[in-house]
């Protein structure tokens, strides 16, 4: 057992879907513990932050962090993690570049508290009780972590090595990342362990892409039928296949989705959400404001839908102006 | 150290708007120099950029002039129907007007990024464009990206030594 490499798991600001994604190694998941030592995992396995504490700097082999960081506990976290590890990897979209989380840098802190505890319809809370940052009771102090302005991903708070995309990543990238750490033949820091090419290569409706595209109007998916067999930009749905990373198997497209674009851009582009407006808005077969303008009517949030997973990570990172 | 001069510059009474300009070869920017020639006079903010096609300029490009500092982005381009490329600067204009959405979102007002047509000949056009941006970006103040970054960072080190209390400080 001791001579086992040790991995560990830790989440930040996620929704567990990572999480969910190790399990989905399924019996894969016995080579994994059959090949390393497992030393912490809060979701799976009753370890404790001092138990991480214990160990030597660098002495744990692997650190997986998902999730992005938006408080103070999670920047301990993740430092600590990152002074007892060889290696870390930011593992999926949040981690990578904020994802969901991320598009809370829309918004002010202060926004955010006050529609979680006094506004939104579900809540019921009077006196407008807000959680305090130390407390006293029976004379000792308790402590609770501070939300921050900004969503972060993981990169911008610790020295990240590797990086695997995917909200959640395919069990199959992690299952690759893990023999290629085992191998011992480490690839350049700062590579994503996923395909360098866009989606649209492993799309199993490549075919039926047009050359060139004309878009009168966009559709969107809970309005209109999508067709089955053809490929789902051309029919006049926002699809980010052709600005994201493929890795996935276009398992959205399978299930006759489009494309959200959470494996994130591919190494050539700095900003996924700049680089899909500029192909789909170019696109358009209007040429003058008012039609352009009237096609683009049917986007209704762009942010939302060109950074759904990159805003914390694009170049601006945050609404500039709060 | 270029970070420094720009917070330095932006928080000094003598602030004056810096406007990067993407120029389209075969039009603006030859109107540019058709004004350079001719001895008009223009406030002198902008730091052009010469590009073959106002279609090359990527979106990209003018996230990171704001990113980088730049107070406005200016792109300048063939008059509809004359690009050198034919299509060219129908496909700027379609960007622009998509990215001015996602700007306006993302809380940078819209008089910072403009796009406008300007022919070989229309040197003067150039003088009374660039004029125009200049005074308006003047009422705007410095849009200072860099600077807002950096105190963004900032309550990273603040909030963990005043919360965590007896707990280590990494940061």
């Amino acid at each position: 057992m001791p001579d086992k490499p040790k991995l560990a798991f830790y989440w930040c600001a996620a929704c567990g879907g990572c999480e969910e994604s190790v399990v989905d190694l399924a019996e894969d998941i016995l080579f994994v513990v059959d090949n390393v030592d497992i030393i912490f995992w809060p979701v799976g396995l009753d370890f404790k932050r001092k138990d991480v504490e214990k160990y030597a700097d660098g002495e744990i082999v692997v650190s997986l962090i998902n999730g992005a960081i938006r408080s103070s506990e999670q920047q301990e976290m993740v430092k600590l993690l990152r002074r007892k590890s060889k290696v870390v990897i930011a593992y999926g979209a949040c981690a990578q570049y904020g994802g969901i989380p991320g598009l809370a840098n829309e918004f002010e802190k202060e926004e955010i508290l006050k529609w979680v505890y006094e506004d939104s319809p579900s809540t019921h809370n009077e006196e407008n009780v807000r959680p305090q940052l130390n407390y006293k009771v029976n004379g000792s102090e308790v402590y609770l972590p501070e939300l921050w302005n900004v969503v972060r991903p993981l990169d911008k708070v610790i020295d990240v090595d590797y990086y695997i995309p995917g909200c959640p990543p395919s069990s199959k990238l992690l299952k690759e990342a893990v023999l290629v750490l085992l191998s011992g033949k480490l690839p350049p820091k700062g590579t994503v362990l996923a395909p360098d090419v866009a989606l649209c290569d492993e799309c199993s409706r490549k075919d039926t892409k047009p050359t060139d595209l004309a878009f009168k109007e966009f559709l969107r998916p809970n309005l209109s039928i999508i067709d089955p067999e053809k490929c789902i930009l051309s029919q006049g749905f926002i699809c980010m296949g052709p600005a994201t990373r493929s890795g996935c198997g276009a398992l959205c497209v399978e299930g006759n989705m489009p494309c959200t674009g959470c494996y994130g851009a591919t190494s050539r582009v700095k900003d996924q959400g700049a680089k899909i407006l500029s192909s789909i808005a170019s696109n358009i077969e209007g040429k003058s404001e008012k039609e352009i303008d009237s096609t683009l009517n049917g986007i209704p949030d762009p942010v939302g839908t060109f950074y759904r997973y990159s805003l914390a990570g694009s170049i601006l990172r945050k609404k500039v102006s709060i | 150290m270029l970070l420094k001069n720009e917070t330095g510059q932006t928080a000094s009474k003598q602030w004056e708007p810096k406007i990067i300009a993407f120029f389209c070869n075969w039009c603006t920017y030859t109107a540019a120099d058709l004004a350079g020639v001719s001895r008009i006079k223009h406030a002198p903010n902008i730091r052009v950029i010469r590009v073959m096609c106002s279609g090359r300029v990527d979106p990209q490009f003018i996230l990171d002039s704001f990113a980088k500092g730049a107070d406005g982005v200016l792109i300048g381009g063939c008059h509809p129907g004359d690009c050198h490329y034919q299509e060219g600067n129908y496909k700027c204009l379609r960007r622009f007007q998509m990215l001015k959405r996602v700007v306006d979102s993302l809380g940078i007002e819209k008089d910072r990024l403009r796009l406008e047509w300007i022919s070989a000949s229309e040197g003067d056009k150039v003088r009374i464009v660039v004029n125009d941006m200049v005074a308006k970006i003047k009422v705007l103040g410095p849009l200072g990206l860099p600077l807002k970054f950096k105190n963004w960072a900032d309550e990273m080190h603040v909030i963990v030594s005043e919360v965590a209390g007896k707990e280590e400080v990494y940061a």
